[in-house]
């Protein structure tokens, strides 16, 4: 194998050293460092929220004051805590959505996996792809800037929540903070551009001979979806963020009122991204799911055709269902009609593949090993966060439930629960083939266990305290809503010592060094990976695979 | 594995490019909202433009280098570009959508009861009372003559491209190149009379800014196209060999079509009372 590699590094001038990272063309590569950045922004934006768990554990006001008189040494502790809290629930979404489950889903497994799996020697733009993770970290620091500039006057940081409505993000907070939050959107958002371009070239023009379209693995096909969505929704975005710089900067009036604006407008323009934001997290851990439920099942998936069409269907109907995030902003009853239904059809493509990974599983050899646990526990937690998404959809019951703990524990439920239960099912049955060293089946099982206790202490409760009213987005609560908070926070502390047992394992693999082998799976997991060495070479595919 | 890569696919060598465009682009950002606050000075962003624009200088000869002399862009490969090209202006459609969803959402409610700020804005018509509109049918109708005009010309390089004449690709580039600048020159011109202020409230909001990142587009697609025009006088393109043409072409056609629909919508449909418009010439 040494003298194989170099051989590969004389012939194709393999780059080593810095080199090899920061001028990268290679799609594995790409993805090894969009996955570490997505760990490394993942627990930036977990400490965020262990900051507004320790807060939020008992009533009053305790961490954020302290936080804002003896670290930003504040007049005011009391108000700068209230902002500070605001600051945190924004650099929170932002960055685990942004930062942390998109450039893991779809830079670190996309890269890695897209080419592989259709039997492709890299992605059709390399150089591009570089770009597009390096524009990554540009938009995290100018993010994390604003959490220390001026934002409202007298206070640091921007406050508006993730999804920066106007007033609160133009008038409300004049300082240069919420600037630098919506730049460092328009170049998260431009790198997200970049690479829906580069995969949809890649997956409909790099296709080995023989890998049709409806022989391409699920994952693929998730990918396909997710980088439609990305490339329609994105550049909306970056016209409603433009707005918002024009209103805050050069005096334009698109959502001030008293100049004939539409603070609505801004909303529609947001949830018309935001919506297909949300299935941009998810569909890529369909995919994993997918084949992950298929390998330890021994059985090729059930319905293969219906889930990448449910996959289709999910991503058009994802577009036209924006406004059910805006029931309470005063729409006419006909248009809410609408957008109920439409957004309860979702339920149809969606249960087809609930379904469809149990019917894989139904009669199949099951065998638990690390990355099925997670898939598993993927169907459960995206069960439970799908069936109050169908709560939420009636725009009645979203008249009671809106911008309470009800829609923060439905949609961490599918995201931080779903997404990133994706993300280590996708995690642990593929380490072995990025790394070539087998993880740790025990620490692997350790941890998926204190996660999913963790996990469901820390939202299951919020359906309680969102039902019995407790607003979200705020810092502190009345006495009655104590008990339960307190559950939460323990739940979201054993989450994060969970994330730390991950990090242990990652370490011990990586140290251990015990060789996988080119596929410790079996013949199940036969996509095209799973052909090749473990980690693969450097190129892959000169001589392209013919697909029977 | 180390045998021969035995496919036509490219598989493009390290390059710094990537890396340090992407830097630039954060100091020019940041240099953006520093200018924007008046801190500092505004060298910064006009230096992080000047950055960006030398690392797509450089990122950009890397390629024609590929095309031309390392016969990088096999048939492949040049299909690979046209998707990316497509997708690209898909992704530029969406961009319009946003400025157009911002225009329908006041020209087509400018007199909801719910919105009682927005009522005293219009007068409860579009376009609102107290602005004074441009008159479509002057310099309005004149640029999109001129607009056409120039994707004529454009549409009449490329058939002399593939047909190998290349005295006649030089002087189609060179009159779609004109054309655009005598746009991008009436436009300027166009704005100079208007009769409303930039921070005028909703209708110049909407109206400056769907023009004006047209207007931009029209000045990235003059300079695209001229430098294809630089390219055909090197002799770079061959009739069966030029997707670097067809990518500028595409892209011009694109910004015709937006014109077409800002003419239509915002200059036609939109216009006022015809006694009361400037005179914009």
């Amino acid at each position: 194998m040494a003298t194989d590699t170099a051989l590969d590094a004389h012939e194709h001038h393999t780059p080593t050293g810095w080199r090899r990272w920061l001028m990268s063309t290679n799609h594995k590569d790409i993805g090894t460092l969009y996955l570490f950045f997505a760990i490394f922004a993942g627990f930036v934006g977990g400490a965020i929220s262990m900051g507004m768990r320790i807060e939020l554990a008992e009533p009053g006001m305790q961490f954020f004051p302290w936080i804002a008189e003896y670290i930003q040494g504040a007049d005011d502790p009391v108000d700068a805590g209230k902002h500070l809290f605001n600051v945190f629930t924004t650099a929170h979404g932002l960055i685990m959505v942004f930062f942390m489950v998109m450039p893991a889903v779809i830079g670190g497994f996309g890269n890695w996996f897209v080419p592989l799996m259709i039997g492709a020697p890299d992605m059709a733009f390399p150089r591009m792809n570089n770009i597009s993770f390096w524009l990554v970290p540009p938009a995290f620091c100018l993010l994390v800037i604003s959490m220390f500039v001026d934002g409202p006057s007298g206070y640091t940081g921007t406050g508006g929540g993730w999804t920066i409505y106007p007033p609160l993000s133009t008038t409300g907070q004049p300082g240069p903070a919420m600037d630098f939050a919506i730049l460092a959107l328009h170049l998260a958002g431009a790198a997200s551009i970049l690479g829906a371009i580069n995969f949809i070239t890649t997956i409909f023009n790099m296709r080995a001979p023989g890998m049709t379209l409806h022989k391409m693995p699920l994952f693929v096909w998730s990918m396909l979806v997710t980088a439609f969505l990305l490339l329609l929704s994105m550049p909306v975005l970056a016209g409603a963020i433009t707005m918002l710089l024009t209103d805050r900067n050069f005096g334009t009036a698109f959502f001030d009122p008293s100049g004939g604006g539409d603070p609505i407008l801004f909303q529609h323009l947001f949830w018309f991204f935001g919506h297909p934001e949300v299935y941009i997290m998810i569909l890529p851990a369909f995919g994993i799911v997918s084949q992950v439920v298929s390998t330890f099942s021994k059985k090729p998936v059930f319905g293969y055709m219906a889930m990448a069409y449910a996959m289709a269907a999910i991503g058009f109907v994802g577009f036209i269902v924006w406004a059910h995030h805006m029931y309470t902003v005063g729409m006419d009853v006909d248009t809410q009609a609408y957008f109920v239904f439409a957004t309860m059809v979702i339920a149809v493509p969606t249960g087809v593949k609930i379904f469809s990974w149990i019917a894989t599983m139904w009669g199949g050899s099951v065998e638990f090993r690390v990355p099925m646990l997670w898939a598993i526990g993927f169907i459960f937690v995206f069960t439970v966060g799908g069936v109050t998404g169908v709560v939420l959809a009636n725009a009645a019951s979203d008249r009671i439930m809106h911008d309470t703990y009800y829609v923060v524990a439905h949609f961490h439920y599918v995201l931080s629960l779903g997404a990133v239960f994706g993300i280590f099912a996708g995690w642990y049955y593929w380490f072995p083939k990025m790394f070539g060293y087998m993880y740790s089946e025990t620490i692997g099982r350790i941890h998926f266990i204190v996660t999913m206790i963790g996990v469901n202490l820390l939202f299951f409760p919020q359906h309680f305290l969102g039902l019995a009213g407790m607003p979200r987005r705020y810092v502190d609560y009345p006495d009655v809503y104590a008990g339960w908070n307190m559950v939460s926070s323990i739940g979201g502390y054993i989450s994060y010592g969970a994330a730390i047992i991950f990090i242990y394992g990652v370490i011990k693999a990586f140290r251990d060094k015990v060789p996988a082998g080119d596929n410790p799976w079996g013949e199940y997991a036969d996509t095209l990976e799973w052909t090749l060495p473990s980690p693969p070479p450097f190129h892959q595919f000169n001589t392209l695979p013919k697909i029977k | 594995m180390s045998d021969e890569k035995n496919h036509d696919y490219h598989l493009v060598d390290p390059s710094p490019w990537p890396f340090l465009a992407a830097w630039s682009t954060f100091i020019m950002a940041a240099g953006f909202i520093f200018f924007l606050h008046d801190i500092g000075s505004g060298l910064i962003p006009l230096f992080g433009l000047l950055l960006v624009l030398a690392m797509a200088y450089f990122w950009w000869s890397d390629i024609v280098n590929e095309a031309e002399y390392k016969g990088d862009h096999t048939p492949v490969v040049q299909l690979h570009m046209r998707y990316g090209v497509f997708m690209f202006i898909i992704s530029e459609v969406m961009f319009f959508v946003a400025w157009f969803w911002a225009y329908f959402d006041a020209a087509l409610f400018p007199n909801e009861l719910i919105q009682e700020l927005r009522i005293e804005y219009t007068g409860g018509q579009w376009p609102p009372l107290s602005i004074r509109t441009f008159d479509a049918w002057d310099l309005p109708f004149i640029n999109t003559l001129v607009l056409l005009l120039s994707g004529f010309a454009v549409t009449w390089a490329h058939h002399a491209l593939i047909h190998d004449n290349r005295k006649t690709v030089i002087a189609g580039l060179s009159g779609a190149v004109l054309l655009g600048m005598l746009f991008t020159v009436l436009q300027y011109i166009e704005y100079g009379h208007a009769t409303f202020d930039f921070d005028g409230g909703l209708y110049p909001s909407v109206f400056y800014m769907a023009t004006g990142f047209h207007g931009f587009h029209v000045i990235i697609g003059t300079i695209c196209l001229f430098v294809m025009l630089v390219r055909t006088i090197k002799g770079h393109f061959k009739p069966d060999h030029h997707f670097g043409f067809e990518a500028a072409a595409w892209y011009w056609h694109f910004v015709d079509v937006v014109w077409i629909f800002l003419f239509i919508f915002v200059y036609v449909l939109g216009a006022g009372d015809p006694a009361t418009m400037p005179v914009a010439h």
